[in-house]
């Protein structure tokens, strides 16, 4: 028996090595060495002197941060209550459909969330485009018949790329959606329509009292991953004045590989890290409460 | 819990038409309008691949023609002659697969090693994987970007691959998984003095095969798709990514456009060709990693 129990611990170690190792080194390690490098005044390579929360007091005052924060706080207000509102109505009208129509329509409306996000740039700044863009047409309406550069004007630039990411994530949240609702009884419907209740109603009373709990987890799958943006940003805004339009991985990303303040971009990311877990802690406690009911 | 779980929905469709009556305008037109707006969304890529097969003067004639007049691959030819995208696709094949192939690995391991055997330090796993889960990969940048430059790994497919290793929902998924495996089947091997290892190989997995395919699936357009970690990790050109590549190599050479969607629909297809494959695999894979019971 004692013997066997050896063994399990060895094959337990076998098994659960390369785990220890990977992330080990790339999760613990990073995360640790994040935390250290923040209070110094080091280079994006190299040592520097410890200065205790400098940083932090540099950082928490600094206008661009203000900026970075405002900028992705603005972000997040333009995705995501807008991404989850749209993809519950189309959830809702997809799960409608019914055989070949329901897959081809939902495959249409998923086939962008599965494209990088270069391909997604590439596609809409092209159809975006001042002097041949498809929107063009239509955006001299509003602006006595001249085009303008949606990416470069910097009250547009912010909206632009919101609606681009929607298009690109709704994809994700619908599928959320239609799993949710397929989860509810029929019978509750058949009930309802007994006693004649109409569409709106049936919505209001059944629907999105038992949808509400999806309807959660995606506002807060939304909300940190909106947090993290980077790529779209940073890909539409090359080229233009990318300060205006900085976010929060953005301003990490300047600080330490164009202005090569490792300590300082070291501080930025910590606060981004304790923002989010704060977040994710939230979440966490969210879907327990759901798991438990 | 998974994908074939979903019967009810003919139910629902069924109980939903009953009620409606024979004639049901607003429900044709809801569905109309549906239709419409889906291929309103499909519609940038469908604008993507005709702008790639249009001949330059017709991209920039303003006409804007829904069906290209005369079909070339010009911008095809040209992208492959006059860009490393031949590399950067070796790249991307080399690196997401290997990170597929290691992420699946490690991680069914571990998970069963949390699922069926006791040993010490199994809290510890635990802790260290919901850690994850909340930890963004987006603020560890600079210090892997610190640790490959330390390694010598930057610009190297091993730089590209390892940050990428730490995909922590896949032992999740496992882990249910292989918790629900009736616990007859390992003790029954055990009497035939079948070791864990062989249970792992012979009988958990395989049991799940399933499973392991989407999160494979899903693995791979992860690793495909992404862009941050790669874009820092690959400044050279002939070490980075299709992703990346895409985006930082231009050649102001004439009219550009169709060149770019060119590149553009190189870098999507091998994504959309395994989603269209896979369909019902990736759309099972995504509920169970967000936690949901499809």
């Amino acid at each position: 028996m004692l013997r066997d129990k050896r063994q399990e611990y060895l094959v337990a170690l076998l098994l659960v090595g390369p785990f220890v190792l990977i992330y080990g080194a790339l999760f613990v390690w990073p995360t640790i060495q994040m935390a250290m490098l923040s209070f110094t005044k080091a280079p994006l390579i190299g040592t520097g002197d410890w200065v205790g929360w400098d940083n932090y007091v540099k950082i928490l005052s600094h206008k661009l941060f203000h900026q970075a924060f405002w900028n992705t706080a603005y972000f997040v207000l333009l995705t995501v209550i807008p991404n989850t509102l749209i993809s519950l109505v189309i959830a809702l009208a997809v799960n409608r459909l019914k055989g070949p129509v329901q897959g081809f329509v939902l495959a249409c409306f998923f086939l962008p969330y599965i494209l990088p996000v270069s391909v997604v740039f590439l596609t809409w700044n092209w159809i975006i485009d001042v002097q041949y863009g498809l929107v063009q047409g239509f955006v001299a309406l509003f602006n006595g018949g001249q085009p303008i550069s949606l990416t470069r004007t910097i009250p547009l630039f912010m909206p632009t790329v919101a609606f681009v990411t929607i298009w690109w994530t709704m994809g994700f949240n619908i599928l959320l959606f239609i799993a949710g609702l397929r989860n509810i009884s029929p019978e509750i419907y058949e009930a309802a329509s007994l006693d004649s209740a109409g569409r709106w109603r049936q919505f209001q009373r059944i629907t999105w009292p038992l949808i509400w709990p999806v309807t959660a987890l995606v506002l807060t799958i939304q909300l940190i991953a909106q947090l993290k943006i980077f790529d779209q940003v940073y890909l539409f805004s090359i080229g233009g004045r990318q300060d205006a339009t900085i976010t929060l991985v953005q301003y990490v990303y300047k600080l330490a590989f164009q202005q090569n303040k490792g300590g300082e971009a070291a501080t930025a990311a910590m606060l981004l890290f304790l923002m989010i877990i704060i977040l994710s802690v939230l979440q966490y406690q969210l879907l327990r409460a759901r798991g438990e009911k | 819990m998974s994908a074939e779980a979903l019967p009810n929905r003919e139910a629902i469709a069924a109980a939903r038409s009953r009620g409606d009556g024979p004639i049901d305008m607003i429900g044709l037109v809801l569905t109309v309008i549906t239709i419409l707006v889906a291929l309103g969304s499909f519609f940038p890529i469908y604008w993507a691949v005709i702008t790639s097969i249009k001949p330059d003067g017709e991209v920039i004639s303003g006409s804007n023609s829904l069906i290209p007049n005369r079909v070339v691959f010009d911008s095809y030819i040209h992208i492959w002659n006059n860009t490393n995208i031949g590399i950067w696709y070796i790249n991307s094949m080399v690196t997401s697969l290997i990170i597929t192939a290691l992420v699946i690995v490690s991680s069914a391991g571990c998970a069963y090693a949390l699922s069926q055997l006791d040993f010490p330090g199994r809290r510890v796993i635990y802790v260290l994987i919901l850690a994850c889960f909340m930890v963004p990969m987006q603020a560890l940048i600079v210090n892997h970007f610190v640790l490959m430059a330390q390694f010598k790994l930057l610009n190297t497919w091993a730089g590209i691959i390892l940050p990428q290793l730490i995909v922590p929902v896949v032992i999740i998924v496992y882990k249910q998984f292989f918790d629900s495996v009736p616990k007859e089947f390992r003790e029954a091997a055990q009497m035939d003095s079948a070791g864990h290892l062989k249970i792992l190989f012979r009988i958990y997995l395989p049991m799940n095969w399933g499973v392991t395919a989407s999160l494979a699936i899903i693995t791979f357009i992860g690793a495909w798709n992404s862009f941050l970690w790669p874009f820092l990790a690959a400044t050279g050109e002939a070490t980075m990514t299709v992703p990346v590549g895409i985006t930082q190599v231009k050649d102001a050479y004439g009219i550009v456009y169709g060149k770019l969607m060119a590149s553009a629909v190189v870098a999507g297809l091998p994504v959309a060709v395994v989603y269209l494959i896979f369909q019902r695999r990736v759309t099972q894979a995504i509920m169970l990693s967000a936690g949901v019971k499809g």
